[in-house]
């Protein structure tokens, strides 16, 4: 980790303070910064798929963890492809691409145990598949069926949080009930983690999560997946400083992990989590990593990015790197890639299949579970709407 | 989780009727439903050693210990945001916010989320929190510390808003609002934090989400709620001394709104006038007007009133005698009223 005298002032290639466009200098010197993680970013296996050890971080993977967690990012991924293009079909309202993002999620995702809990933002869709929420049940939100249709319960996964930031404070608060239940103190102990952008790091809930985090000691993982774009704007307009060291102005440790290696992000989750399970207090995690999509399907970043840099991008894929790894060290054959190809096939007719046959919901729930005790207002608006609608010819309206 | 009973007495009380403050009686309240459940939790700034800006809190971090009474950074939506979290978790929070105008910055948690995880996962997620807001003006504060924001809350579904007005209310309706599974926003009438009444620690209450006739009178109903409820009886009580009969009636719940009564009383007077201090526009006080002209339209003699704070910011304190309805006010719309 940097010292404090190693921080930097934005140079030359910081943007204008003004809204003006940023210049061709500018953005080049953005790209730079996207490129490098910088000394500190914690790394397992390089794109070219080597193995390098770190002396904080190693983690012992056999073959079987490893050919899994390549399954886990393959299938993800091909969830996210079918889902976008059912977007593209119109079978979808909407659509969140996790594209690029598949090991920060499933290297964090796979970290968790049952007991954890976890709070997304509305990307988490690899974190999600690791919870056990089959992924048809995403849909619902982005056809317009429903706000969600998982047991975040049961899942211990809570819903989608789509206004930026929110979900962190409500991660805090669980994570200091976990602390009251007395729930935190050895290795059986219970841990909370919570998903955002690196966009959200500009929003105050973020801040003050931060603070009531450290203030309590909550066992809270802040897993920020900086996937260097808030929608048009890059990083360098959230932060004069890289994400991770902000930790340290709270005083809980703050780390960098390149977040296209699966490796890197399971082991530096995994010992984050660890920390919290102990009563140590909350960790920050900056997964270094790269949105290879839009910020959703209504979203057109040839505007504002050049097209070399997911170029670039593309030779980190945190998919590619593992499958390298494993035909190097002969721990997975033809077949082995060839059936889970087949696997995420089958899940893409099955997620294409259940949306085209999702129903529309019926009228009725426009006022359901508004509240847990009733109101006899709203009771008397849904009657005198229900009974509108029963009055046309057909009924079932 | 099952609602506790509200067949409990305030800690120690050594007579089921007592006399005490508004503010007695919500701290007596809050230690009622911290000692029935062990998962009620207070939480906000300066709850703790000090008691609370006004002492509503005052004693309980020291009975119930820092983990049930917590002293929190200054942050309104950090108060807030996270009571979601410990309400998930099982908990039952409290949150104090000091003053009305200091709501917002905890307001997108209120109604993105507070308002609208349990319809978002259809009931898989209850958040039985409490939002306790003293509110109003009267006291000679400076600005923010003065307003009526009951209706930017009462607009949003999912929340429930309810206003005490009295000791009795204040006793018991602070322990429904825990107990209830729903979040609702708790008004307290900082102006009558110090009028005191009699509380029966015994008696049933009756529903959290009932209004209630406070005064039966033939001649115009007066509709209000909060710290207008004292200054409706004192009109009611002068107008009965010129030979005026008002009816009062306290709403006790802004969302829902119990306007049974309202409808049942404007159909024996045929005239109403509505009082807040929380400014007319857009309002508690314009949506009580419309379902009253809509339910009640014959029987009404007269175009219902409205007396409320102006459409303004709230004014330095030196003009706020002004801008709050007062006594003369309240008479002066029955008149109006009257002569239609």
């Amino acid at each position: 980790m940097s010292s404090p005298e190693e921080w930097t002032h934005p140079g030359p290639g910081a943007p204008p303070a003004t809204g003006a466009a940023p210049t061709a200098e500018q953005v080049i010197a953005g790209l730079r910064a996207t490129d490098e993680g910088g000394a500190d970013l914690v790394q397992l296996l390089t794109p070219e798929g080597e193995r390098v050890q770190h002396p904080d971080f190693d983690i012992d993977v056999t073959a079987e963890e490893l050919r899994g967690l390549y399954r886990d990012m393959v299938l993800v991924r091909r969830v996210d492809r079918e889902a976008n293009a059912l977007q593209r079909k119109g079978q979808l309202g909407i659509w969140v691409p996790l594209l690029g993002q598949e090991a920060a999620q499933i290297g964090s995702g796979r970290a968790l145990r049952p007991t954890d809990m976890a709070f997304p933002s509305y990307r988490e869709h690899g974190v999600a598949w690791c919870r056990g929420i089959k992924p048809t049940d995403l849909l619902g939100i982005f056809r317009g069926t429903d706000h969600g249709t998982w047991d975040p319960v049961e899942h211990r996964f809570h819903p989608y949080t789509i206004v930026i930031g929110n979900q962190v404070l409500n991660a805090a608060g669980y994570a200091m009930g976990q602390k009251f239940d007395g729930a935190v103190g050895d290795a059986d102990g219970e841990a909370t983690i919570c998903y955002f952008g690196d966009g959200a790091t500009s929003q105050g809930d973020v801040h003050e999560g931060f603070v009531w985090a450290a203030v309590y000691d909550a066992p809270l993982v802040f897993f920020c997946q900086n996937n260097q774009w808030a929608i048009s704007e890059p990083t360098e307009r959230q932060s004069r400083l890289p994400l991770y060291q902000r930790a340290r102005g709270y005083g809980f440790p703050g780390i960098r992990v390149d977040g296209n290696d699966v490796l890197a992000t399971l082991a530096v989750t995994r010992w984050a989590l660890e920390e919290c399970r102990q009563g140590n207090g909350p960790v920050l995690i900056e997964a270094f990593t790269y949105r290879m999509d839009a910020h959703t399907t209504s979203d057109d970043p040839s505007r504002y990015r050049l097209s070399d840099e997911l170029e670039l991008w593309k030779l980190k894929d945190p998919i590619e790197r593992v499958k390298v790894h494993l035909v190097k060290q002969q721990w997975a054959d033809q077949g082995f890639f060839d059936s889970i190809e087949e696997e995420a096939e089958r899940v893409a007719v099955e997620l294409r299949d259940y949306c085209v046959n999702l129903p529309d919901p019926p009228a009725g729930r426009i006022f359901s579970e508004v509240y847990a005790e009733g109101n006899p207002v709203l009771e008397a608006q849904r009657d005198e709407f229900l009974a509108y609608h029963a009055g046309f010819a057909g009924g079932d309206h | 989780m099952a609602a506790p009973t509200m067949d409990r007495t305030a800690a120690g009380a050594p007579a089921a009727v007592q006399t005490l403050t508004i503010a007695k009686a919500l701290n007596n309240g809050l230690r009622a439903a911290m000692e029935a459940d062990p998962k009620v939790v207070v939480m906000g700034e300066d709850v703790g050693k000090l008691g609370g800006v006004f002492r509503i809190t005052d004693g309980l971090q020291k009975d119930f210990g820092e983990q049930r009474v917590l002293d929190t950074p200054l942050a309104e939506s950090g108060i807030i945001g996270t009571a979601v979290g410990l309400a998930i978790r099982g908990y039952r929070p409290v949150c104090e916010i000091q003053f009305d105008g200091f709501v917002f910055p905890g307001f997108d948690q209120i109604v993105s989320q507070v308002a609208k995880l349990h319809y978002r996962t259809q009931g898989r997620i209850k958040l039985p929190m409490v939002i306790r807001i003293p509110f109003g003006g009267g006291i000679g504060a400076v600005e923010h510390h003065s307003e009526s924001p009951e209706s930017y809350f009462a607009h949003t579904a999912g929340l429930k808003v309810v206003a005490c007005s009295n000791p009795a209310d204040a006793y018991w309706m602070i322990q429904q609002a825990i107990d209830c599974d729903d979040p609702v926003l708790f008004f307290e009438p900082k102006r009558r934090y110090y009028e005191k009444g009699q509380v029966d620690t015994t008696a049933a209450p009756g529903p959290l989400f009932g209004s209630r006739v406070l005064r039966t009178g033939t001649d115009v109903t007066l509709v209000t709620y909060g710290p207008m409820v004292r200054t409706s009886l004192d009109a009611a009580a002068a107008a009965e001394e010129e030979g005026r009969s008002l009816e009062v009636v306290d709403l006790r719940s802004l969302s829902p709104l119990d306007l049974a009564p309202v409808y049942e009383s404007v159909r024996r007077t045929g005239r109403l006038v509505v009082v807040t201090e929380a400014p007319g526009e857009s309002s508690i006080s314009s949506e009580i007007a419309a379902k009253v002209q809509q339910e009640c339209f014959y029987s009404l003699q007269a175009p219902v009133l409205r007396v409320t704070g102006f459409d303004t910011p709230y004014p330095p304190s030196k003009l706020e005698e002004e801008f709050l309805p007062d006594l003369d006010r309240v008479l002066h719309a029955v008149d109006r009223s009257l002569a239609w």
